[in-house]
């Protein structure tokens, strides 16, 4: 049954995948490639990867759609005809594609618990969790703990990310603003009432949401990298609805890049901290007296560290874009 | 006995849910202007949402799942017929009239400007 719906789901993702590609209309690919992103999750979630399906869910359907839809109010709709030689493209692509299918042979069936990939280190991981760390998301202990490093690394990607397109963007033009700030509108749909009290009341509770993926991260699906990714989205709607410079009123942008930077210094002084109590980087078994006690209090911390730098992070990149191009 | 009707009713109401949403989806293709086909895609907000979830509610019974999936119906409620709502006024607000009479077959699918 999984397989007829994996296929199902796969065939999709390409006629989408086509589609982006086939299409000059720039808005039809934004919302295309958020499909992509949804059928992606739907397939993640059938292999079971509940805490990817969230992930992608959340970003690729949810957050990327709106920051690419931002970037587009600067943008023209139409695609330009780029007239380059198509040969040579046909010819790479041919190549790349027989290659990637060659490799497929290689491959282990599906599901086959005999994979490589299921005899290395993942069966030292299930089995030494519940003694070293226990907790029952085995997910969480492999990418807060386990491999700490790496996701220290994929924070600070983030973090730079979000510097990066900063540096692009946030380009502050004081007399170009000042001509345009008074004849704005207050901004947003704040005479559309029916989206702003819809929108209004769910507001809290999509913020609640992601409160509770974060902190039950280490229980079921969930963690700092969607947790913020969801925060972010209920403040986005806040600021389409209220208008952007109300929503910089509550968050300033000086408090969002303080969070972008303070979540990865405070993943690093988890790490610092571990190396000053007498163990090694990012070991948080010697931060309590209890190993496992320490364990949990340095997942907590660095996921809420996490959640601190995606947050600050996407919700910089926004308000950078929205200052841009008006909605 | 008792299982066999819910099942045989949860049956129903999926496929009932399903048939709507094909429905929907079938309309969003068919109709001619953006309004008519805002209204056959609305099907999909709203009767198939209530009927499928009230059908998988059925199969996981008095259970923690069936609570999570009324407030995912409540949000998908709410949500749904708000989005539709706020893009007819966008369509509204950027001239688009709403005239079910032009049914013109070049001025479809891509560009709906």
């Amino acid at each position: 049954m999984t397989v007829i719906f994996s296929v199902f789901l796969l065939t999709f993702l390409m006629v989408t995948a086509i589609a982006i590609v086939r299409t000059a209309n720039l808005f039809v690919a934004v919302m295309l490639s958020g499909i992509f992103s949804l059928l992606l999750a739907a397939n993640f979630f059938l292999l079971d990867a509940a805490d990817v399906a969230l992930t992608e869910a959340a970003v690729g359907a949810g957050i990327s759609t709106v920051l690419f839809l931002s970037a587009l109010a600067m943008l023209d709709e139409r695609e330009t005809s780029a007239s380059h030689n198509r040969t040579i493209a046909l010819i790479v692509v041919a190549v790349i594609t027989l290659a990637v299918i060659y490799a497929t042979f290689d491959q282990p069936r599906f599901a086959d618990p005999m994979a490589p990939v299921h005899q290395h280190v993942a069966p030292w991981y299930f089995e030494t969790t519940r003694e070293l760390i226990d907790i029952p998301n085995v997910v969480t202990a492999v990418l807060a703990s386990f491999r700490g490093y790496d996701t220290l690394g994929e924070v600070f990607v983030v973090l730079t990310a979000g510097i990066g397109v900063l540096f692009l963007l946030d380009k502050r033009v004081p007399t170009g603003r000042r001509e345009r700030e008074p004849q704005m509108e207050p901004g947003g749909l704040r005479h559309y009432l029916i989206p702003r009290v819809v929108g209004r009341l769910l507001i809290p509770f999509i913020v609640l949401f992601g409160l509770y993926v974060q902190f039950h991260g280490d229980f079921g699906p969930g963690g700092g990298f969607q947790a913020g990714a969801i925060v972010a989205a209920g403040v986005i709607l806040f600021a389409l609805l209220e208008g952007e410079n109300r929503a910089l009123e509550v968050l300033p942008r000086g408090v969002l890049t303080g969070l972008a930077a303070g979540g990865a210094l405070l993943y690093g002084a988890v790490g610092v901290a571990g190396i000053v109590m007498g163990g090694n980087f990012l070991d948080y078994s010697v931060l309590s007296d209890d190993p496992v006690v320490g364990q949990h209090m340095g997942i907590l911390l660095i996921e809420a560290g996490v959640g601190m730098t995606v947050t600050g992070t996407l919700l910089s990149i926004f308000h950078a874009f929205a200052a841009r191009g008006r909605f | 006995m008792l299982a066999q009707i819910v099942d045989i009713a949860s049956f129903i109401l999926m496929t009932a849910g399903g048939f709507f949403v094909f429905v929907g989806g079938v309309g969003a293709l068919r109709m001619p202007d953006l309004y008519t086909r805002m209204h056959a895609a609305s099907v999909t907000d709203s009767i198939g949402p209530i009927l499928i979830i009230a059908g998988v509610m059925l199969q996981s019974g008095v259970t923690l799942a069936s609570v999570k999936l009324a407030a995912i119906l409540l949000f998908l409620l709410l949500t749904g017929p708000t989005a539709s709502n706020a893009l007819a006024s966008a369509a509204l607000l950027s001239g688009q009239e709403p005239n079910a009479r032009s049914i013109d077959p070049d001025n479809d699918s891509d560009n709906p400007s």
